[in-house]
């Protein structure tokens, strides 16, 4: 965005909030829509088309990084950048540090997914970028944190906003897990061999893998959360006290919850029992977060008929309280006997993926966008429309999933009258294809959603631009005429 | 001490966060290093040859862990489909470790030897044409590719920097033979690490190609030796119990 020297400068860096939202859109995009393709892969795998970079094997990091990272990733930057501007009424600090984070990261997540799609990758799910990119990565996260760190201490306000704290617990939180789960010794530019291996590999994996939900995927769009839902209701956030308690519980006890994925195998009973306890126990400040979201908007309920934005943000706290029910419901090691393996983990993942992160990002930027481009947003309508595209893309997702899932798991333990093995496993496969064509369907409608979004963004974008080069021209003509 | 100190104070709040995060990974991983009974004291298992170790990083680099686990759990279906549930000890030397998370195929923590070999390599050079109803990707260019063993030796001593016992000194070489056994230890041998690829895959011929190392010879020799290492007969049973 040039600045036109007639009118002022931004009080605050919105330009890099801009750009952050523009990317993570860009990426959530082709992020999701690998996601179809991977889910058509699962149901017609004649699209695998016996081309290396398009197998399913190679193609889901690439789902999985650009989603999480990418499209998730990004969308944190832009409202970490943006919250804590506001927030703290500063400017943010260090403006080449800050752009560094924009093209490092950027670039990181591009040729990280390259890389998976030529064969490189760490096996290590949701850390599959080799060596250099982790150190990469370090270092523009480290950059993060120190400009986010410096504009919180340059605040004007002697209070940190409580949507800070849930950034600040993410990016502490994330660069530990990082850390220790890439710990590796590399063989040539990218190969490398993890530090730890079997039991001990897969504890540090799943401790990372876990908190890269809790804090990635949770914490910080709680943060997200509690400026956005209080902003957009005109209200404050519903009660300052439980915000205390649920932050400090939420931090402490995910950092536990992570051997819940490792349930019957060779970990050690003491931590899988020790991880199902703190994962029950996780329900409570999860569910303390769904409150206080939701009952901001206590008083102010009709907003949920007047202000498609809002029935972004409650819904994505409505599914949220569903998938941290469900969560800790699936930690409990019997259920988890079911469960594990199966594709009702996979719904679970989506339920708070689609459910929770991307609407309450949705609903975020729908926000932002009128403020950031000062002008009004192109189309309610549209919002409306990709609500429910969304809603019910999520739907056919996590109820597929759940057929699914729990079907599959039902078959592998059923034993005929003699006690044999009642289903061999390619029985569940053939029984998998039907709600894996449903699977398909779901992720396309969620797509349609978000290129309606985007379609909406452009155009709000082009209005922007036509205003300020109306005022230009105004501005110009009364120079001219004075 | 009130909140309010720590939320307006962003040092305090900094090292705070720091501490309650660091707890739960600190009491629940650490122990797993040190406690002796986290990994069962069981014969038999060994590091990998050199060309299954290839074949391992293909696995990892195909991504075959997104589809398949190598965890069979301790329920009666699991040991009807697959066999005994699995030991820490039998993933101890893999880095990383492999036991995935979910299973849209079948667990392959025991495939070893239950298929031929050529069941092997025409199963991943056209899954469909053994089971037709199965899922899963083509993987025909595992033929056609040589297989690049030119840095093996280097490789393997990135894994012996993580700890697995490949020898490099004759001291380490001589440790090894009494571990494992002359034969064993040979393969183990980074010096000759070349060698005894060439001579595994030219005595075992897993691709069914004479004279030619191929990605898939690799990999065969991978999955055959999968879940074989430990000789569960000699067990009693319930002896591995007192360990979980």
């Amino acid at each position: 965005m040039a600045q036109s020297s007639a009118l002022p400068v931004e009080q605050y860096n919105f330009d890099i909030v801009r750009r952050f939202m523009i990317v993570s859109m860009v990426y959530g995009i082709i992020g999701m829509s690998v996601g179809v393709y991977i889910a058509c892969e699962l149901a017609w795998p004649f699209l695998n088309f016996d081309i290396p970079a398009l197998t399913f094997g190679r193609l889901r990091p690439v789902h999985t990084s650009l989603v999480i990272f990418g499209f998730g990733g990004s969308a944190l930057f832009a409202t970490a950048y943006y919250i804590v501007q506001r927030t703290c009424q500063a400017r943010l600090a260090f403006p080449w540090l800050a752009e560094f984070t924009f093209w490092g990261w950027t670039a990181g997540v591009a040729l990280g997914v390259i890389t998976y799609m030529a064969g490189f990758s760490q096996g290590r799910e949701y850390a599959e970028f080799e060596w250099p990119l982790d150190i990469a990565i370090t270092l523009v996260w480290v950059a993060y944190i120190v400009v986010y760190v410096e504009t919180l201490r340059r605040r004007t306000q002697p209070h940190i906003y409580v949507a800070n704290w849930f950034f600040l617990a993410f990016l502490l939180a994330v660069a530990l897990l990082h850390i220790f789960n890439n710990l590796a010794v590399p063989s040539g530019l990218l190969k490398s061999y993890s530090l730890f291996a079997g039991v001990q590999d897969a504890m540090t994996q799943w401790w990372y893998g876990h908190n890269a939900v809790g804090f990635f995927l949770t914490a910080a769009f709680l943060g997200m959360m509690y400026y956005f839902v209080p902003k957009q209701a005109g209200r404050p956030v519903y009660s300052y006290r439980l915000s205390i308690i649920h932050f400090w519980a939420l931090i402490f006890l995910y950092m536990w919850a992570g051997g819940h994925h490792l349930h019957w195998t060779a970990l050690p009973d003491w931590v899988s029992s020790l991880s199902a306890t703190f994962s029950i126990l996780l329900l409570m400040p999860s569910w303390g977060g769904m409150i206080n979201g939701i009952m901001t908007l206590s008083g102010a309920w009709d907003k949920l008929r007047s202000d498609p934005i809002m029935l972004f943000l409650i819904t994505s706290l409505s599914f949220y309280g569903m998938s941290t029910f469900e969560g800790p419901l699936m930690s409990l090691k019997s259920v988890n006997a079911l469960s594990h393996y199966t594709d009702w983990t996979i719904g679970h993942v989506h339920s708070g993926a689609l459910g929770w992160v991307a609407l309450v990002s949705f609903g975020s930027f729908y926000h932002l966008m009128p403020r950031l481009y000062e002008t009004k947003l192109y189309s309610q309508t549209l919002v409306y429309v990709h609500f429910w595209l969304a809603t019910i893309g999520i739907v056919l997702y996590i109820t597929s999933m759940w057929v699914a899932g729990i079907g599959q798991g039902l078959m592998l333990r059923s034993f005929d009258d003699y006690g044999n093995l009642a289903y061999t496993f390619i029985e569940t496969v053939e029984f998998m294809h039907t709600p894996y064509v449903w699977r398909a369907l779901g992720g396309a409608f969620f797509v349609a959603g978000v290129l309606v979004m985007a379609y909406n963004m452009v155009m709000t974008v082009r209005a922007s631009q036509r205003e300020r080069a109306a005022l230009e021209a105004k501005l110009a003509a009364k120079l001219a005429k004075a | 001490m009130r909140h309010e100190h720590i939320e307006t104070n962003s040092a305090l709040m900094l090292l705070l966060i720091l501490v309650v995060i660091s707890i739960g990974g600190l009491v629940e991983i650490v122990p797993l290093f040190y406690i002796n009974e986290t990994i069962e004291k069981v014969d038999g298992v060994r590091p990998y040859t050199p060309l299954e170790s290839r074949g391992r990083d293909i696995y990892v680099r195909e991504g075959c862990y997104l589809c398949h686990s190598q965890q069979i759990r301790p329920f009666r279906d699991e040991w009807l489909r697959y066999g005994h549930y699995s030991l820490a000890a039998e993933s101890q030397y893999d880095h990383p470790f492999q036991w995935g998370s979910r299973r849209t195929g079948p667990d392959l923590a025991r495939v070893g030897g239950k298929y031929s070999n050529q069941w092997q390599v025409q199963h991943l050079k056209d899954p469909q044409s053994v089971v037709p109803q199965s899922i899963m990707p083509r993987y025909p260019w595992l033929l056609d590719n040589d297989l690049d063993y030119s840095d093996v030796a280097d490789r393997l001593r990135a894994q012996r920097a993580v700890g697995v016992p490949y020898s490099l000194t004759q001291q380490e070489y001589e440790a090894n033979i009494a571990k494992f056994g002359k034969e064993i230890a040979d393969q183990l041998d980074i010096n000759q690490a070349q060698d005894s690829l060439l001579k595994q895959a030219r005595e075992k011929n897993f691709d069914g190609i004479p004279n030619k190392v191929t990605e898939m010879e690799a990999l065969v020799a991978y999955l055959q030796v999968l879940g074989t290492m430990v000789d569960f007969t000699k067990y009693d049973e319930g002896y591995f119990a007192q360990f979980r």
